[in-house]
């Protein structure tokens, strides 16, 4: 009986959550005087609203922004915030721990407080308008550096011996030794990392105006915003364009993403 | 030879976080301390930075919006942070039972969370709608009249705080479930012992084991409130009548609509420090001490 209704529960939340979506794949298939319709059916599905939005906005251009963007940070997040979490954690020098307090300060500073300043360096620099605004920005984090120096403690002190008597330098140790045993750590921070870069907005929209350099979803807002799409299908059909990429994933590698942002608490 | 190896450690351990340091300096560092320089000037970027001591800071007293917009980012959070908690509590709890299908469920719930916000805020600005919008069409199938979701200044806010609880929860259903296993199953034996009721070992056990999970979602839903842009960003453009004007959104409508970098920036450091010190505060409400 108490097992009944949890499954009646569990069951109407779970149609809460995956509705809306069902309902949005539908209404981006359905002509506009269908939209307000509550079954997801209908006898004029057609991709005229696809259509409309890759007529209007150079989206496949945007999408390859995204992909190049997201990939370069998350390279460069997984090289660097490794070669620091390697030597906080199997290094011994002077100041270590010091150092490490540092970092973990500068993680709990409101980005709020560095956007503008930020944003001036930017504009100092050149970079507006530029990838090199949306990638150098991001390309070591913290969060990489705290959960790869975590990670990295638990590895026997043994296997990193035995290389160095082999001549290995640190960097080799690193590389060869540390990350292929690292793996969970290593798909954890690619997989936080892709989606952050990937899904964020408001650093785009400051630093980027020129078409042809913006990413997916500060297209796909100003898209929506502007009146630029006129029809809420192109407007909604946009939207799916953007999440599909991360929904396919998400239905391949759902273990991996529960399981990285539950470890690690953040959120996209 | 002992001496040379640490002083190759020491050589050597700097050169591998120096890459941080250097970013650091650039992109956190210099922004810290340029930010200083801001707020006691007028800019508007082009032209030269003008010293006017605390008027940025006066200025910021005496700003109705800025107030309004403070109030907005608390009744979110007065909604949101409950909500959250209390719809991740139960679900969480239902599947640490026995229950088939949990995988399937968990993903379920997680959805929203892995995508783009602004695909969340697209979608549910027209489950919003006035005439087509899911909900009123629901409302006005079962005989109530339609809500003004977005369209009232009193409900406006609540729309957007119930919208972001659909989105995040997710993440917040997979954390308590992640500290209810992790509850050792004595202690109910211990509570079974004395002979305690379902009720009271959910206030007395599961409760205070929870505690610091609870205090990572309501700091997290914090940040996340005070962090609140794209979707008043895309929806409301901050309206009605200025009723879910964000932090972050006022922010950047000072920066980038109307060039006031100085205010901008004096805007973010204040907002800045009010988080910090809410957290403070949270904390020490929030955390307790577990006893075993």
């Amino acid at each position: 009986m108490k097992k009944a209704i949890f499954y009646i529960i569990l069951s109407l939340v779970a149609v809460a959550f995956i509705y809306p979506f069902v309902w949005m794949t539908s209404a981006t298939l359905r002509p506009e005087i269908e939209i307000s319709s509550l079954s997801p059916f209908s006898h004029n599905f057609s991709i005229s609203n696809y259509k409309a939005v890759l007529e209007k906005i150079p989206i496949g251009r945007a999408f390859l922004n995204s992909l190049f963007v997201s990939s370069s940070i998350t390279f460069s997040v997984l090289i660097f915030s490794s070669i620091v979490g390697y030597a906080l954690s199997r290094l011994k020098f002077r100041g270590r721990d010091p150092i490490f307090m540092v970092i973990l300060f500068t993680m709990m500073i409101p980005f709020q407080i560095t956007v503008i300043p930020l944003y001036v360096l930017m504009v100092k620099f050149g970079w507006t308008d530029t990838y090199l605004a949306l990638i150098v920005p991001g390309m070591i984090s913290a969060f990489g550096i705290l959960l790869f120096r975590q990670y990295f403690k638990a590895i026997p002190q043994a296997i990193i011996d035995a290389a160095r008597i082999d001549g290995c330098s640190d960097l080799g140790i690193l590389f060869r030794i540390v990350w292929p045993n690292s793996i969970p750590a290593l798909v954890t921070v690619a997989i936080i990392t892709f989606m952050n870069t990937w899904n964020e907005v408001l650093w785009p929209l400051i630093v980027i105006r020129k078409q042809s350099i913006m990413t997916m979803p500060q297209m796909v807002t100003l898209f929506a915003v502007g009146g630029q799409a006129e029809q809420v299908g192109a407007e909604l059909a946009s939207a799916m364009m953007l999440a599909a990429p991360v929904v396919i994933i998400y239905c391949i590698f759902q273990r991996h993403f529960i399981a990285s942002m539950a470890y690690t608490g953040l959120k996209g | 030879m002992r001496r040379s190896r640490r002083d190759e450690n020491n050589r050597v351990g700097y050169l591998m976080v120096s890459p941080y340091f250097i970013f650091f300096l650039l992109f956190v560092g210099y922004p810290l301390m340029f930010s200083l320089v801001l707020v006691f000037h007028k800019w508007n970027i082009i032209g030269p930075m003008k010293f006017i001591g605390f008027g940025n800071f006066w200025q910021l007293l005496h700003d109705a919006l800025f107030w309004k917009s403070l109030g907005n980012t608390l009744i979110f959070l007065t909604i949101h942070i409950p909500l959250q908690i209390i719809i991740a509590l139960v679900i969480a709890n239902i599947l640490n039972q026995r229950i088939a299908a949990r995988g399937f469920f968990r993903a379920a719930f997680f959805l929203p969370v892995v995508v783009s916000g602004v695909v969340v805020t697209i979608l549910w600005q027209q489950l919003y709608s006035q005439e087509t919008g899911l909900f009123n069409t629901l409302l006005s199938r079962i005989g109530l009249p339609k809500a003004p979701w977005l369209i009232s200044t009193r409900l406006a806010m609540p729309s957007i705080a119930i919208m972001a609880t659909w989105k995040n929860v997710g993440l917040y259903i997979v954390l308590f479930l992640t500290g209810l296993q992790s509850i050792p199953l004595s202690l109910y034996e211990v509570a079974d012992l004395d002979g305690a009721s379902e009720v009271q070992k959910f206030f007395h056990v599961t409760i205070p084991m929870l505690n610091p999970t609870m205090v990572m979602v309501v700091i997290l839903s914090t940040l996340g409130g005070f962090s609140l842009f794209i979707e008043p960003y895309v929806m409301t453009g901050g309206g009605p009548m200025n009723s879910t004007l964000s932090c972050v959104l006022y922010i950047y409508k000072q920066a980038f609509y109307f060039n006031h970098m100085g205010y901008a920036a004096t805007l973010g450091f204040t907002v800045a420090l009010i988080i910090m010190i809410v957290v403070i505060i949270q904390r020490k409400l929030v955390e307790t001490e577990i006893y075993t």
